[in-house]
């Protein structure tokens, strides 16, 4: 494709974008030149190794992506609302769905849920920072080049429209030619290896730098699935690692790894893809769980129930995520041993996942509860997640998936999976650790309306799928005659997705108010919570604890607080050692951006000259010995004593 | 000093055993990597459409050479650590010398094997099974590449630092690296090329 072809022409709503995204880019710069924010933003965040401002930029992203995916979502949902309705035509609606689906799962999910691991995790084990603070910002910019590199795609050059799983041989050059699925290969590609190396630092992380005294059995329960979930990613992603760069390999190089001639196997695909995509859904719903068993443990004022037991079901799941890949394909030619079989371990993962939905319901039995916003998100969570395990079961038994397989009935069971497990636990850990992050909460009352707008347009939407899907709508579907009788409940969905995104709405509204408004005299504790980062200021400060605490049984905040210990000694101060930030990670991930965009266009010659900066970025990261620096004692006790009072 | 019991030099700070078990995790995750990479090329391998086969074209004699030079450079990775834990600067650059070039050797010889496998019409793109092929030992040949590179960084560093704690642990993490590319390499010397010729 040559350069004066790159920029997509002929569709309006495209066209409308392109120029909303000239405005608000030139608007930004000059707003941000205006307020003389260039060096704070660069000092400050650009250049940071701090594991929670890392977070932030990690949720803060999340959250600009869920706006992207929704607005997909809600043109889907406009354009099925009626039959035979013409607001995308064929092509478009193949783009949304499929940028859609990568946007939500790739960068909305896992972002949220990467993020929230980034702030919280070194906090509850009494840590100063991850095991490589550079590493953990070099794995943040390679996400976010990533999703930046997949959203241009739709203004730069055309979106990929094979769908999110890009099923060969539709997704090869063949059948799908131009610049869109380049897109998908090397964007995911970019953002992947992020997301391996962030798995890499927590499993070493947690390992390694748990404070003293915190043995396996003391961790808390988010901490634990995080780790386990940074276990998936490091034995899953590096075979989508592959599986892209075979897709690479075909689509600009001409080779036959899954193409129907010479040789190729597509089917090769679909199994490398979901070896690597059914445990993607447990790497993004393992730490949801963690976030719900920390936030009903908090407010129903009780320790987990069955802590043990909670451990071993997440390792069960992990263990069995890997084994039941091929039920995403019964219905493509396996012998009916090799599907008994996968029904059989997709059926045993139900027992891990059961056992957890009643440690939480023992958790709140007489539990004294408080119904905080977060909590809210908790108690919805438990039915909702419930109706899509169920559908899961009925999917996973394969002579009946017959019946199922690509219809809305599956569309509407992992929605139901993915938004309460997924997406109702990043709310409930947004107003949950909010006051640590920020040092203010959320408002409550914003809160209660974000919560009843989400989850009852989220019914809506997702219910009346079930229905369709049962009558036989296949999904991906982008039109349908009136006869089918299925307007009324589509119709019904596409009000339901209004309300949704009232509710979301709400939430940026609620996030705009707090800041604005939002008491901040909270106090370092403000839910009486059980886990140590409640120990330390709110917000954290940069060093994390002053003294790191000595843990001596689980829960151990909540224990520490009623004796009275949490005091801090001025005795045992001594310098804090921390790193120095860099600005090898953003220099380094926009050098490969770069060669990523060209790739995409297949300009060698350009990439090639471009790839020069990766290798300066790497030879310059060698020769770094950069050793941090060391916050002195009085430094340290000023800050404490800031919100401590006076030290004993 | 080998009979004391006393933690190796790379081995001394916290920030370096942090390193060294980031490295085997990342090592772990290198081990999916190229599982992938083989069972995708299992799949293949019979794939050879209208292109040649493994035993027509595979030169065992070539093979054999390159899978010499490899293990020993393995072997001379290993006498390099030996010179840096016995603080002897000098013998760990000759050894590392030793390795690169033994390395550099054996990507000589794959790229002559290459251009043999394209004169013999086994293109990247003739056939599944090339397409298998080439990208299983291209990612080993890419990755022995940048072990190169890598190690000759660190050779300017030791030069310029000396084996200090922070030296060590580097290089030590490198020599991981190293070893690994040769674990990989016996599996495809046994799994690729033998397998190809019998069966």
């Amino acid at each position: 494709m040559s350069f004066d072809e790159i920029l997509v022409t002929g569709d309006p709503l495209i066209f409308a974008s392109q120029i909303a995204i000239g405005l608000t880019m030139i608007g930004l710069i000059a707003l941000i030149t205006y307020l003389k924010r260039w060096k704070w933003l660069w000092s400050e965040w650009f250049t940071t190794v701090d594991h929670k401002k890392i977070g932030i930029m990690y949720i803060i992203s999340g959250v600009l992506m869920f706006f992207r995916g929704g607005v997909d979502g809600l043109l889907m949902k406009a354009q099925t609302s009626r039959p035979g309705l013409e607001v995308l035509d064929a092509q478009h609606y193949d783009e949304i769905f499929t940028t859609h689906g990568v946007i939500m799962i790739l960068f909305m999910a896992m972002p949220l849920l990467i993020g929230v691991m980034n702030v919280v995790v070194p906090l509850q084990i009494g840590a100063r920072d991850v095991a490589f603070p550079k590493l953990n910002a070099l794995s943040f910019w390679l996400f976010f080049v990533g999703a930046m590199l997949f959203n241009v795609s739709f203004v730069l050059g055309g979106s990929p429209d094979a769908g999110w799983t890009s099923y060969f041989p539709l997704a090869g050059k063949e059948f799908t030619p131009g610049v869109g699925n380049n897109y998908y290969a090397i964007a995911i590609q970019i953002a992947g290896i992020g997301t391996l190396a962030t798995g890499i630092n927590f499993v070493v992380t947690i390992l390694k730098m748990r404070a003293p005294g915190m043995t396996w059995m003391r961790m808390p329960m988010f901490t634990w699935t995080s780790f386990i979930t940074s276990i998936i990613i490091v034995a899953a992603f590096p075979i989508f690692t592959i599986a892209l760069l075979y897709m690479t390999f075909d689509r600009l190089f001409g080779t036959h790894f899954f193409t129907v001639a010479s040789g190729g196997d597509p089917m090769l695909w679909l199994n490398l893809f979901w070896l690597w995509g059914h445990p993607e859904v447990y790497i993004v719903v393992l730490p949801a769980f963690g976030m719900f068993s920390e936030v009903i443990a908090t407010f129903a004022r009780k320790n987990l129930f069955g802590y043990k037991s909670m451990v071993v079901s997440v390792a069960g799941i992990a263990f069995l995520s890997m084994l039941v890949w091929v039920h995403h394909f019964y219905t493509m030619g396996n012998s009916a041993a090799v599907n008994s079989i996968f029904s059989l371990t997709t059926m045993m993962i139900a027992i891990p996942t059961g056992v957890k939905i009643f440690n939480w319901l023992f958790t709140l039995r007489k539990g004294r509860i408080e119904f905080s916003t977060s909590m809210l998100w908790a108690l919805a969570f438990i039915p909702c997640f419930t109706i899509g395990g169920v559908t899961g079961v009925m999917l996973a038994m394969a002579a009946a998936d017959y019946q199922y397989h690509n219809t809305m009935f599956l569309v509407a069971h992992f929605h139901y999976v993915l938004i309460p497990g997924v997406v109702f636990a990043v709310f409930a850990a947004l107003y949950y650790w909010w006051p640590k992050m920020f040092g203010f909460k959320l408002n409550e009352k914003i809160g209660k309306w974000h919560f009843w707008l989400f989850v009852i347009g989220f019914n809506m939407t997702f219910m009346p799928m079930f229905f369709v899907g049962l009558d036989g709508m296949s999904r991906r579907l982008y039109t349908y005659s009136e006869s089918t009788g299925w307007g009324a409940w589509l119709g019904f969905s596409a009000i339901g997705s209004l309300i949704l995104a009232a509710g979301f709405a709400a939430l940026c509204y609620n996030i705009y108010w707090s800041f604005r408004y939002a008491p901040r005299d909270v106090g370092s504790d403000p839910w009486h919570a059980r886990t140590l980062e409640w120990m330390t200021a709110s917000p954290a400060p940069h060093y994390n604890f002053a003294v790191v605490p000595e843990v001596e049984q689980r829960d151990d905040f909540w224990h520490k607080k009623k004796r009275e210990e949490t005091g801090l000694k001025k005795a045992d101060l001594k310098p804090v050692h921390m790193p120095n930030n860099s600005w090898m990670p953003i220099f380094l991930a926009s050098a490969i951006g770069l060669v990523g965009f060209f790739l995409v266009f297949e300009w060698f010659t350009l990439a090639i000259i471009a790839s020069v900066g990766i290798v300066i970025g790497l030879i310059a990261n060698s020769f770094d010995y950069d050793d941090g620096y060391h916050i002195p004692v009085d430094e340290l006790e000023e800050e404490e004593r800031e919100w401590r009072g006076d030290l004993k | 000093m080998s009979s004391h019991v006393e933690t190796p030099l790379e081995y001394r700070s916290e920030q370096s055993q942090m390193n060294i078990l980031g490295f085997w995790i990342f090592l772990g995750a290198e081990i999916v990597l190229f599982s992938t990479l083989f069972a995708s090329y299992f799949v293949l391998e019979h794939n050879t459409a209208d292109g040649p086969a493994g035993q027509d074209i595979f030169i065992l004699k070539d093979v054999l050479i390159e899978t010499f030079l490899l293990l020993t450079s393995s072997f001379t990775c290993g006498l390099a650590i030996h010179s840096m834990r016995n603080h002897n600067l000098k013998g760990l650059l000759t050894w590392i010398v030793i390795t690169l070039l033994l390395g550099a050797g054996f990507l000589y010889m794959e790229i002559n094997e290459f251009i043999h496998y394209v004169h013999e019409g086994a293109t990247l793109q003739t056939s599944g099974f090339t397409a298998g092929f080439f990208t299983l030992l291209g990612t080993h040949g890419a990755h022995v590449t940048l072990g190169i590179g890598w190690i000759t960084l660190l050779i300017i560093q030791l030069v310029k630092r000396g084996i200090t704690e922070k030296t060590a642990s580097k290089f030590f993490i490198a020599s991981l690296y190293w070893h690994f590319l040769d674990v990989v390499w016996i599996f495809i010397f046994t799994f690729v090329y033998l397998k190809g010729m019998v069966m």
